[in-house]
């Protein structure tokens, strides 16, 4: 009920907001060139308004957002390739080269750099932020309150909370102040980072992990090609241990960047535990 | 010195240190665990995850240990004795760096994938092709500097194809990896590893120790070898073969490892008095020694951080290898 309250306000509030600015220029030939950008452009952009996107865009494996991408050319984020498109907005994370964006800015670009998400809450600024800069906070806010509704779908209070894991390539594990800890803590789930000193994230020895025993294992999935490093998901110590632990995997693309569609993750995640599966 | 009295205290004395470390890589790791548990699992006996611990985790990263430095020290020996020349040693000549090149491109094109033994296979067609290349360049009698040079050239012309390789990877670790190949590691191996490179090395080992007389003969020089009944065509091939199972085998599972097979040989020639049939085994033994040492240095100063094992062989060979170089000109001069 309040829910709904609630998103009948913020809807009321974003539609008055996004009209007045609207009347702004907008920037009409955007160019994303960082993944995580990319998705929330795709997400809130007006058709036609977003002219390239970074070549990650159009992965299936790392893209919620592919479909939509596909009709859009791809670009591999040089400062060359990007300036040559007369964009009059760049789109970038805080992780593309600075280099990139000092020739950028030289050639008098102008340019939005979105911080990385490390938690929900992350994830409704920077959707406001991409409403901002792209003169679509209508559409923002309505991904915000959509965001918000299916959050709080999610709620629960349920204890003791099963112990959980999120192992991937290196023995990398994600920890409580990360973009995929705030997903599991979501789903309802202790985070056994925090019992290896782990906080942002790093690595744990397998033997370790073995020893720990988490109620769930969330294995990364393996990327095409093969790497070394993903060998520790192979190991056969691994296997033996998630053949009597209940195990999950998590598409990458659900978690990579915090856009709305964590939620996906946050629900996959949650079925494994509302299915009885783990042992109490 | 007491000669062939002290040889077989040297080889008791040695297998006791590998003895000792071997124990000692398995007892000591990021988890810790009581000595007397640890034994127990991995017999069989107590908790199902503690005995998952030592025979899945611990045990094929300890044996990988002695079979690599063993593969690793022994090569080294025969090829300085062959070579009658103190630089060559496989990482050095570029033997390292092509089997890599091999396990790499085995590996990419999804031959190791499609069985197991592909990968060590890959890695022996690689290393053979490079010990061939330098016997040609380098030639038999051939100087420090032919060998020196055609090294470097094999080595980085490998590393260069390596690296090409795994950036060309669709996988977004696989440029990662260039570290691993080029300076080594046993972190996260499984028995599976143990058990592809096994086969290899015992025939390397066989083929390497049965160079002992050849080697010796070598000693007085070619001509001697030649008129005491030594087929040198034979211990060339035997040498190439040999080597190229043992490097092929040990890079495929941990990566390429330097120095090993420089400073073991060095080390332990003066206590053999410079018999090379008698340096082989013993080169065998101080390999695996300087490896599974280096691994248990690796696992306690920075456990989370999977330091490689090259850097520290480097650590303790570069060092070693200057030293070398000083000592060589002041007895030319």
């Amino acid at each position: 009920m309040v829910m709904a309250w609630c998103q009948t306000v913020c809807l009321a509030g974003g539609l008055a907001l996004g009209a007045s600015v609207a009347a702004a220029e907008a920037p009409r030939r955007v160019v994303s060139i960082n993944l995580c950008t990319d998705q929330l452009a795709l997400e809130l952009a007006a058709p036609g308004q977003l002219i390239s996107v970074s070549y990650l865009a159009h992965d299936p494996a790392s893209s919620v957002m592919q479909t939509k991408a596909a009709a859009i050319p791809a670009n591999r984020a040089s400062a060359e390739e990007v300036f040559l498109l007369k964009p009059d907005l760049v789109l970038a994370g805080a992780f593309t080269p600075p280099d990139t964006l000092r020739m950028l800015s030289r050639l008098g670009v102008r340019i939005e750099v979105f911080p990385p998400e490390t938690n929900l809450h992350d994830i409704r600024d920077n959707v406001l932020q991409m409403g901002q800069v792209l003169g679509r906070e209508a559409m923002a806010d309505q991904v915000v309150a959509d965001f918000d509704a299916g959050l709080s779908a999610l709620e629960s209070n349920e204890h003791p909370l099963p112990s959980a894991i999120i192992y991937g390539a290196n023995g990398y594990v994600a920890g409580h102040d990360s973009l995929a800890g705030a997903i599991l803590r979501a789903a309802g789930y202790r985070n056994l980072a925090a019992e290896f000193g782990i906080t942002v994230g790093g690595t744990v020895p397998l033997e370790r992990l073995v020893l720990a025993q988490p109620d769930l294992i969330v294995l990364a999935e393996k990327n095409r090609g093969h790497a070394r490093s993903e060998e520790t998901l192979d190991h056969p110590a691994l296997y033996a241990l998630i053949a009597r632990q209940p195990h999950a995997s998590v598409e990458d693309r659900n978690w990579i960047c915090g856009t709305p569609h964590v939620l996906d993750a946050i629900r996959e995640l949650r079925a494994v535990r509302m299915a009885g599966k783990l042992a109490q | 010195m007491t000669r062939g009295a002290t040889y077989p205290a040297l080889l008791t004395g040695l297998s006791c240190l590998v003895l000792t470390l071997f124990l000692a890589s398995l007892l000591v790791g990021p988890a810790r665990l009581g000595m007397w548990d640890c034994l127990r699992a991995l017999f069989g006996q107590g908790p199902e995850m503690l005995q998952l611990v030592m025979r899945e985790i611990r045990l094929p990263r300890a044996l990988l240990g002695v079979m690599v430095g063993a593969a690793l020290g022994m090569s080294g020996a025969v090829m300085q004795g062959f070579l009658r020349n103190p630089l060559a040693e496989p990482g050095l000549v570029g033997t390292s760096g092509s089997a890599a090149l091999g396990a790499v491109l085995a590996i990419q094109l999804g031959l190791a994938a499609a069985f197991p033994l592909g990968l060590p296979l890959a890695a022996l067609v690689g290393a053979s092709g490079s010990v061939i290349l330098v016997l040609l360049l380098a030639g038999p009698q051939g100087g420090a500097l032919a060998l020196i040079l055609s090294g470097i050239a094999i080595s980085a012309l490998a590393g260069a194809a390596t690296s090409l390789v795994l950036n060309l990877s669709p996988n977004p670790f696989a440029a990662n990896e260039i570290i691993f190949w080029m300076l080594g590691s046993l972190a996260d191996r499984s028995m599976l590893h143990v058990w592809i490179a096994l086969p290899f090395m015992l025939v390397g080992a066989a083929l390497l120790l049965a160079t002992g007389r050849g080697l010796d003969a070598l000693t007085l020089g070619e001509d001697a070898a030649a008129s005491s009944g030594i087929n040198l065509t034979r211990l060339r091939l035997t040498l190439v073969a040999g080597t190229a199972a043992l490097i092929g085998g040990a890079t495929a599972v941990a990566g390429a490892i330097g120095f090993v097979g420089l400073v073991v040989p060095h080390i332990l020639r003066r206590s053999v008095s410079g018999r090379p049939s008698r340096l082989i085994p013993v080169s065998a033994l101080g390999g695996a020694a300087m490896v599974l040492a280096a691994d248990l240095a690796v696992r306690t100063i920075a456990p989370e951080r999977d330091i490689k094992l090259g850097v520290l062989t480097a650590l303790i060979g570069a060092p070693f290898f200057l030293h070398l170089i000083l000592k060589t000109r002041r007895s030319g001069a």
